[in-house]
C-alpha cells in the first residue's frame, strides 16, 4: 500500500506585469493505491498545475508532497525512483506521443528508463502492455502516432504510464480530447487496469457524471482552494459548496424543462 | 514601456559590443604599421594626433589595458577616431562624413524603395495565387541570388557602355563640386541611377518572395475568412486585413537583413566608384589605412544599429501587440 | 460493462521489425526534399558537384596554363567559353573555381550550423536569464555587419586556409539560426510530448538528443542551405574585391581578374559564366529550402494547385468564401457569382 500526501501545497506564478497569481492555496490530499480520487474543477482552478507539482514538472512554492511519510527528493536516483512510483497520463493524444517516433519507442523508453525488465525481454513487454490496453501489438508497434486515432493514442498513453508499473497514476483529463462515443471505453480500461494493479488514480476532469462513475471520492477544485471533498455519491447528491452546486446544476438534466429553470431535478437513484 | 526598455537595453549592449569590438581589432590584428608611419613622418604629425593613435591602436604599452580602454571612450565622446594614412593626416570623422551621406542617401532611399516595391508585388501575388503571377516567382528566386556587383557589372556594360544612357562611375561629373545647384542634384540623379536601379533590382526578388510566403500563410487564416464573408471589398481585405498582418514579420526580417544589405551595397559602391563609406572602406583596406578602417567600422556598425532601432520602433507603431505584452 | 475497440491477437515472436524501423525512419527524415522544387534543386547541385569532382577529367586544360596564341578569344570549338587575356581557359577557370565555391560553401554551412545548433537549442531549451543572455549574444552578432567585419580580418592574412575562410564567414552567418532555432525550441519545449519525457525522468541529453532534435531536422536543413548560400555569395563577393587571396580559384576570383584585366563591357564570356554559375548554384540551394519550406508548412503547398482547380471551375478564388453555383451544368462558367 502506497500513499502519498499533498500537503498545505500554495503555487505562486509570476506573471510579469501583473504581479503574482496565485493557481493553489493550501491544498492538501491523500492519495492511497487502490483508491480512485476525482479531481474536478473549472478550466484554470488549478487542476493541472496540482498534475504538474505531483510529477514534478513544477515545484511548489511552499508545502510538501510526501510518499510514504518521505519527503520527495529533489533530484537523482531519489527522484528517478519517485518518478517511477507516480506517473502521468496526459490530456491531448495529439500533442503526448512524439510525431517522429513509433508506438515501440514510447513504451520502450520508460521500460529501459527504470530496467523494468532485463534488455532481452523488452520487446516482449512492449507487447504484452499494448495488448493490455487492448491494442493488436503486431499492427500498431511500428507506427507512428499520426497515423492512430485519438482513442488509439490515448491507449497508447495509458500503456506508456503503466510501463514502469507504478502504484500512482495521475489522469489529467484523459477523455476530454476523444469522441464521446469511445470517452467510456478508455475510461473502463482504466478502471479495469486500476483494479488489476491496485493502483491509486488521480482523476482530473471538469465532467462531474464520469467523475462519479469511475472513482470513490470526488475533490471539488475552485481557484485553487479545494472547497468540497467527500464520496462520490455525497457529492453529487448532496452538494454542501455552492459552487458545488453550480457544477451540478451546470449538467444538462433531460427531465427538466428549459422554460422552468425553478423546477427541482429528481433525484437520480 | 517595459518593452522599450528592454530594447533599449539590447541596443546600448549591442551598442557597447561593437565599440569594444573596435577597441581590440586593431590590437589583435599583426603587425604595426602605426609605429613605422610615426617614424617616417616624425616632424608632420601633430603632438595630439600622434596621442590619439597611440591610444586608438594601443601602441602606449606604459599604460594598463584598461586605461586604454577608458582613454578610447574619451577620443570617442569628443568624436575624435584619429587621423587617416592614405589621406594626408585628415581626421577620419571628417573623412567619413563627407562619405556617409552619398551611402545613406544612395543605399538607403534604394534599399526602403526596393523593400515598399517588393513587398507590394509580393502582396499582389500571394492574393492572386494560383494565377498567372506565379509565374514571378522563379524569376523572383533567380534575381535574389545574383550577386549585386555582378548584376551591376552587367548593368554597366549595357546602359553606360554600350548604349551610354547613365554615366558609370562617380556621384557627379568631373570637375564639378558639391554645391546646392539644380545642375549639380540633376547630375547627382543621373549618376546615381544605375546605381539605384542596381540595388532594386538584386533585392527585389527577396522581398517579393517572402511577402508571398506570408500572404500565403496568412489568408488562411481565419479572420480573413471572417472579413471576406462580411461582405469587405477584396481589395479592403488585401490591404487591411492580409498584407497588414503579413507586413510584421517581413518588416522584423527587413531590419535583421540590414546588415547583410549594407555588406552587399559595399561592393556596389566599389563597382560604381561611387564615393561613399563602402568604397572608402575598400580603399583604405587596400591602403592599409588602419585608423580609417576601424573608424569605419564602428560607423557603419553604429549606423545599422540606428537602422535597427528605426526599424523596431515602425514594428512597435504597427504591431499593437507589442506594446501590450511581452516578447 | 465492458467494450473492445480492437481485438486481441496472439502476440507474433519479436522478428525483424526493427531493421524495418530504422530504415523507414531515414527515409521519413528525407521527406522534406521529396517534392519538385527541392529534387530539381538537389539535381542542380549534384550537377555543380560532379562538375567539381571530376574537373581534371572533364576540362583539357589547365585552368591556369596560358596560352599567348589565342588571347581573348571569344568561346570556340577549342575553348567551350572563351580565353582570358592571358590565354587561359575559361571553360576550366570555371569548372576548378567550382571546387573553391562548394568546399568552402559546405564548410562554413558545417561549422555555422553546428554552433547554430548549439547556441540556438540551448538557448531555446534553458529558461530565465541563462536564455536571455544567449538570445542577447546572438542578436549582436544578428545586428552587427558582418563584411565590414569579415573584410577587416581577411585583410590580415597574405593566404589563408580554406578552413580559415570557412571558420571567418560561419562567424558571422550563425547568428540567423540560432535565432529560428531558439524559437522553435521554445515552442517545441512545452509540447506535452517533451513534458511527459521529462516526467518519465529522461536525463536531459537525451531529452534534446533524441526527443526534440529530430522534430527540428527541417529547420535545421533549411538554415544550413541558407548558410551555404549565404558563404557561397560572401566567397564570391570577396573574391571579386581581392580580399581574399587569388591562390584560392573561386567564380569570384574570375571576376576579379576579368575586372582588373579590362574584360568590360566587351568580353562578355570572361564575366558573363561566372556570375550566372553563382545565380544558378544560389538558386538552387534556394529551390532546395523553398521544398523545404512547403514541407513544412503545408498551406503554401496546396494553396496554388487548389487555386488552379478552382479556376478551371470557372470559380475565382480571392473574389469570395462561399462560392454560389448558379448552374448545375459541369461546365461553370461565369453565372457563378460569389456570396454576398
Amino acid at each position: 500500500m502506497t500513499t502519498l500526501e499533498f500537503s498545505h501545497v500554495t503555487k505562486r506564478y509570476r506573471v510579469r506585469g501583473a504581479g503574482d497569481m496565485l493557481a493553489l492555496d493550501d491544498v492538501s490530499f491523500t492519495l492511497h493505491s487502490g483508491e480512485t480520487i476525482a479531481l474536478v474543477g473549472q478550466s484554470g482552478s488549478g487542476k493541472s498545475t496540482i498534475a504538474k507539482i505531483l510529477t514534478q514538472l513544477e515545484r511548489a512554492t511552499t508545502g510538501d508532497i510526501l510518499l510514504d511519510g518521505k519527503q520527495i527528493p529533489r533530484r537523482g536516483k531519489g527522484l528517478r525512483s519517485y518518478r517511477q512510483q507516480v506517473r502521468m497520463v496526459f490530456q491531448d493524444p495529439f500533442a503526448s506521443l512524439n510525431p517522429y517516433h513509433t508506438i515501440r519507442h514510447h513504451i520502450e523508453r520508460p521500460l529501459r528508463l527504470d530496467h523494468v525488465v532485463p534488455s532481452d525481454e523488452v520487446e516482449t513487454e512492449v507487447r504484452r502492455l499494448l495488448e493490455r490496453v487492448h491494442l493488436d501489438p503486431a499492427s500498431t508497434i511500428d507506427r507512428r502516432p499520426h497515423e492512430l486515432s485519438g482513442g488509439q493514442r490515448q491507449r497508447v498513453a495509458i500503456a506508456r504510464a503503466l510501463a514502469s508499473r507504478p502504484s500512482l497514476l495521475i489522469a489529467d483529463e484523459p477523455v476530454s480530447m476523444l469522441d464521446v462515443s469511445i470517452r467510456l471505453g478508455v475510461l473502463n480500461l482504466m478502471a479495469d487496469l486500476q483494479r488489476e494493479a491496485n493502483l491509486g488514480v488521480l482523476y482530473i476532469t471538469h465532467d462531474l457524471a464520469t467523475a462519479r462513475h469511475f472513482s470513490d471520492e470526488i475533490m471539488v477544485l475552485h481557484h485553487g482552494v479545494v472547497v468540497e471533498r467527500g464520496k462520490s455519491d455525497d457529492v453529487i447528491l448532496n452538494p454542501q459548496h455552492e459552487y458545488t452546486r453550480a457544477l451540478r446544476d451546470a449538467s444538462p438534466d433531460p427531465d427538466k424543462h428549459f422554460a422552468d429553470p425553478s423546477a427541482p431535478a429528481p433525484t437520480r437513484s | 514601456m517595459r518593452f522599450f526598455l528592454r530594447r533599449l537595453a539590447f541596443y546600448a549592449f549591442t551598442a557597447w559590443a561593437a565599440i569594444t569590438i573596435n577597441f581590440f581589432l586593431p590590437r589583435v590584428m599583426k603587425g604595426d604599421p602605426i609605429s613605422a608611419y610615426l617614424q617616417k613622418n616624425q616632424g608632420k604629425v601633430s603632438p595630439e594626433a600622434i596621442d590619439s593613435l597611440r591610444t586608438l591602436f594601443g601602441l602606449d604599452s606604459t599604460k594598463s589595458l584598461w586605461q586604454q580602454y577608458i582613454d578610447y571612450w574619451g577620443l570617442l565622446f569628443h568624436g575624435d577616431l584619429g587621423r587617416s594614412f592614405s589621406r594626408g593626416l585628415a581626421p577620419v570623422t571628417d573623412i567619413i562624413a563627407s562619405a556617409l551621406p552619398w551611402t545613406v542617401g544612395l543605399v538607403g532611399l534604394a534599399t526602403v524603395f526596393s523593400f515598399i516595391i517588393g513587398t507590394s508585388l509580393g502582396a499582389l501575388i500571394g492574393w492572386r495565387r494560383g494565377s498567372r503571377a506565379d509565374a514571378v516567382v522563379p524569376i523572383a528566386t533567380f534575381f535574389s541570388t545574383v550577386p549585386y556587383f555582378w548584376m551591376g557589372l552587367i548593368v554597366i556594360a549595357v546602359f553606360s557602355s554600350t548604349l551610354g544612357w547613365f554615366p558609370a562611375s562617380h556621384a557627379y561629373g568631373k570637375g564639378s563640386a558639391p554645391e546646392w545647384s539644380l545642375d549639380f542634384i540633376l547630375q547627382v540623379v543621373q549618376h546615381g541611377a544605375l546605381p539605384a536601379i542596381t540595388i532594386v533590382v538584386a533585392s527585389l526578388g527577396g522581398w517579393v518572395l517572402g511577402m508571398r510566403n506570408m500572404m500565403m500563410t496568412v489568408l488562411d487564416e481565419d479572420y480573413v475568412t471572417v472579413a471576406q464573408a462580411k461582405g469587405l471589398k477584396p481589395r479592403r481585405v488585401l490591404v487591411n486585413y492580409a498584407a497588414r498582418n503579413a507586413l510584421l514579420p517581413q518588416l522584423s526580417s527587413f531590419a535583421l537583413s540590414l546588415g547583410f544589405i549594407v555588406g552587399g551595397t559595399l561592393v556596389m559602391e566599389l563597382v560604381f566608384s561611387y564615393p561613399g563609406v563602402g568604397k572608402l572602406l575598400l580603399d583604405a583596406t587596400t591602403a592599409k589605412d588602419y585608423p580609417l578602417m576601424q573608424g569605419l567600422f564602428l560607423v557603419i556598425a553604429l549606423a545599422v544599429l540606428l537602422a535597427n532601432i528605426m526599424a523596431d520602433i515602425a514594428y512597435a507603431i504597427l504591431d499593437p501587440r507589442t506594446r501590450q505584452m511581452e516578447a | 460493462m465492458t467494450t473492445n475497440t480492437a481485438a486481441i491477437v496472439a502476440a507474433p515472436a519479436p522478428g525483424p521489425g526493427h531493421n524495418r524501423s530504422t530504415w523507414s525512419r531515414i527515409g521519413q527524415s528525407f521527406a522534406m526534399f521529396r517534392n519538385p522544387k527541392s529534387m530539381l534543386g538537389i539535381a542542380i547541385l549534384g550537377v555543380f558537384t560532379v562538375l567539381a569532382i571530376f574537373a581534371p577529367l572533364i576540362s583539357r586544360y589547365d585552368p591556369l596554363q596560358k596560352d599567348y596564341t589565342a588571347l581573348r578569344q571569344p568561346p570556340s570549338g577549342a575553348h567551350w567559353l572563351g580565353t582570358t587575356h592571358m590565354g587561359e581557359d575559361l571553360f576550366s577557370q570555371i569548372l576548378y573555381g567550382t571546387r573553391g565555391v562548394l568546399i568552402v560553401g559546405f564548410l562554413t554551412g558545417i561549422i555555422a550550423t553546428f554552433v547554430a545548433v548549439a547556441i540556438g537549442v540551448t538557448a531555446g531549451y534553458v529558461t530565465g536569464w541563462k536564455s536571455e543572455s544567449l538570445s542577447a549574444l546572438t542578436n549582436v552578432f544578428l545586428v552587427l555587419p558582418g563584411l565590414p567585419l569579415i573584410i577587416i580580418v581577411a585583410s590580415q592574412y597574405d593566404n589563408p586556409s580554406l578552413f580559415l575562410i570557412a571558420a571567418v564567414l560561419a562567424l558571422t552567418g550563425w547568428a540567423w539560426g540560432a535565432r529560428v532555432l531558439r524559437a522553435q525550441t521554445m515552442s517545441l519545449r512545452n509540447r506535452d510530448f517533451v513534458q511527459a519525457a521529462r516526467a518519465n525522468g529522461e536525463p536531459l541529453p537525451r531529452i534534446i538528443a533524441v526527443e526534440m532534435l529530430p522534430n527540428l531536422t527541417a529547420i535545421i536543413a533549411s538554415s544550413f542551405v541558407g548558410t551555404v548560400t549565404a558563404a557561397v555569395l560572401g566567397l564570391t563577393t570577396l573574391a571579386f574585391i581581392g580580399v581574399i587571396p587569388i591562390t584560392n580559384l573561386n567564380w569570384g576570383t574570375i571576376l576579379y581578374w576579368a575586372q582588373q584585366n579590362g574584360a568590360f563591357p566587351d568580353f562578355w564570356w570572361w564575366y558573363i559564366p561566372a556570375g550566372l554559375c553563382i545565380a544558378l548554384l544560389g538558386m538552387a540551394l534556394s529551390l532546395i529550402n523553398f521544398g523545404i519550406d512547403e514541407y513544412v508548412n503545408p498551406r503554401l503547398r496546396s494553396a496554388g494547385e487548389r487555386a488552379r482547380a478552382m479556376r478551371k471551375k470557372g470559380l475565382s478564388m480571392a473574389s469570395g468564401v462561399t462560392i454560389v453555383r448558379k448552374s448545375t451544368t459541369p461546365t461553370g462558367g461565369e453565372g457563378d457569382s460569389p456570396a454576398p
